[in-house]
């Protein structure tokens, strides 16, 4: 007899879906079907399956090739990589689960490392704009009940975020918007005519790079005041039938992604849709909310938040925490070559920094905690597969509205494999030893 | 002289680079799904490639070499797009203007085709870029 877990917790993406049903057999031994989830969240869930995984640490030797070790080894390796480092770079966190990131904290502080979270190349230039002016927020039950402008700029959550849309922002019936996807209007601002932006009631194909322009253009829109023909390659009539359109509801919220926190204006980008949103509430009510990407990114900022007052680029080097990103941050840090020793947990730099900064985690000792094989690992001194958090250990998870959520374990990891928060202990009280620390 | 042409290229997620990174980046659906550069049919045209040919994309910071196919989610005439992954972050600004964000959208890249030169795959190509020996 197959046992069905209901009500398990996606560990994918930001939205956090907890309505997955996943069927393990009798022994609790193997994950046999995953129901209810997106393409990209059942991946995750069989993958923990791949016959081909690697269940214990490996140590790259002079020949390239891969030693297998234990983990008491892998953690003295570790330990001792910290311990001797006199700039190590703790960075990921974020396919983790909050009692590993805490955990992870106390080892920063004892090696006195820059401890960053993968914000650093998603929303962290919203971390940024948020601690200018501040974030009038809600939470995706919200939108789900009372949404009916919603506005998607610079993200495609078809593709990035794919139940995001189906369960919170644009076809559930809600309290207020009983008739689904028939009480909302869709505002898509993007370059390109995404899978998203099909199905706008409004499609803004904005100039790459010219979000900016196109959010103080309809800033100016709201107020009904002059603007030149056409701004960030939108005619201006477009823009007021736009702002019309925003302003004309009774409850919205704009999402945002990557296509503003990566293009040239940045924070800046943040900044403007935040003043959007504030000017919007002079009319009807609005919010604003970043698609966090990773489902434990926003957990991650939480905790750092929470014992070190900053939400990522953390500095512990002189003993207490600075945050300054563009200085302690993780890809100026490796590009300046000051990282003298890497610590990669839940997360993938390798395929995600510019090469530049990956060849300067190449040059230095380094360890990669990851159940899977990445770029990282690749070239990783040490690999430590670890659990897979959410399918083979529970643990405390934010969504992207700062909802604290428990993930659910759901199926045996491999016979002798650790959880991060596992492996992390034995580091922590390895490294306390090393150093002296009572 | 190769024909080659100048565009704005951005890098993002797509649903099968999302399935592609949870089935594993070590195999060669990584590469199917985030090794290719979605270009504008104008785009491909200006450059005479036919669609599904290996090209060179070089920019300020890099170059590598990518298979191009017709834009899934155009039409972006002068803007191309590589799924998020190590392909992109060959090419890709990695200035970060003092915020810490790498500028991964809106770098100025050429084009050109490269019929005989690999598609590498992910974790290789990484290694190959850092000089990773490999046992």
């Amino acid at each position: 007899m197959t046992k069905t877990f209901t009500d398990v917790i996606c560990p994918f993406c930001g939205t956090l879906c907890d309505d997955i049903e996943v069927v393990v057999s009798d022994d609790g031994k193997k994950l046999l079907e995953v129901a209810n989830a997106c393409v990209i969240g059942t991946e995750k869930f069989l993958h923990s399956q791949a016959s081909d995984r690697v269940t214990r640490p490996r140590l790259r030797q002079a020949d390239g090739s891969w030693k297998e070790i234990s983990y008491d080894e892998a953690a003295e390796y570790t330990a001792n990589l910290l311990a001797k480092a006199k700039k190590p770079l703790m960075y990921g966190w974020s396919s983790t689960n909050c009692e590993a990131q805490s955990v992870g904290n106390e080892i920063a502080e004892i090696s006195k490392a820059c401890c960053d979270n993968t914000a650093a190349v998603c929303h962290g230039t919203t971390l940024i704009a948020v601690q200018d002016i501040g974030l009038p927020t809600c939470t995706l039950g919200e939108v789900k009940n009372r949404a009916d402008r919603v506005i998607f700029w610079g993200c495609n959550p078809a593709h990035a975020h794919p139940r995001h849309m189906s369960r919170y922002s644009i076809f559930p019936r809600g309290f207020f918007t009983g008739k689904g996807q028939m009480s909302r209007k869709l505002v898509v601002v993007d370059p390109r005519c995404t899978d998203t932006a099909k199905m706008a009631d409004v499609h803004l194909q904005v100039e790459q790079g010219r979000d900016y322009e196109l959010l103080n253009a309809l800033r100016i829109a709201l107020k009904g005041e002059w603007l030149p023909d056409s701004v960030a390659g939108i005619p201006s009539e477009k823009i007021r039938e736009a702002a019309d359109v925003l302003k004309s509801g009774r409850f919205g919220i704009i999402f945002f992604g990557m296509g503003v926190t990566q293009s040239l204006s940045k924070n800046h980008n943040i900044d403007e849709a935040i003043a959007l949103t504030k000017d919007l509430n002079e009319y009807t009510k609005y919010s604003i909310m970043p698609m966090r990407g990773h489902y434990n990114v926003t957990g991650s900022g939480e905790v750092f938040a929470w014992q070190f007052g900053f939400p990522y680029s953390v500095d512990l080097t002189r003993g207490f925490a600075r945050y300054n990103p563009g200085d302690s941050s993780s890809v100026d840090l490796l590009m300046r070559g000051e990282v003298d020793a890497m610590f990669t947990i839940g997360s993938d730099p390798g395929a995600h920094f510019p090469i530049s900064a990956v060849k300067a985690i190449a040059k230095v000792d380094s360890v990669c905690i990851d159940p899977h094989l990445t770029p990282t690992s690749g070239v990783s001194k040490l690999h430590v597969p670890v659990a897979f958090n959410g399918v083979e250990t529970g643990g405390n998870c934010y969504r992207m509205d700062n909802v604290p959520i428990d993930c659910r374990k759901v199926v045996e990891p491999p016979e002798g494999m650790l959880t991060d928060e596992q492996f992390l202990l034995k580091v922590r009280d390895r490294l306390k030893q090393l150093k002296g620390v009572a | 002289m190769a024909k080659s042409i100048t565009v704005n290229l951005i890098s993002g997620r797509t649903i099968q680079q999302g399935v592609a990174i949870e089935s594993g980046k070590e195999k060669p659906s990584y590469r199917t799904a985030c090794g290719i550069i979605e270009m504008d049919k104008a785009d491909l045209k200006a450059l005479g490639a036919w669609k599904n040919t290996n090209v060179k994309v070089t920019s300020a910071y890099g170059s590598v070499v990518v298979k191009a196919i017709e834009a899934t989610q155009g039409p972006h005439p002068g803007v191309a797009f590589i799924p998020m992954g190590p392909w992109a972050n060959l090419v890709v600004s990695d200035n970060t203007y003092s915020t810490g964000m790498p500028t991964f959208k809106g770098t100025p890249v050429t084009i050109e085709v490269a019929v005989n030169e690999p598609v590498l795959l992910g974790i290789e190509l990484v290694q190959k870029q850092c000089g990773v020996i490999v046992g």
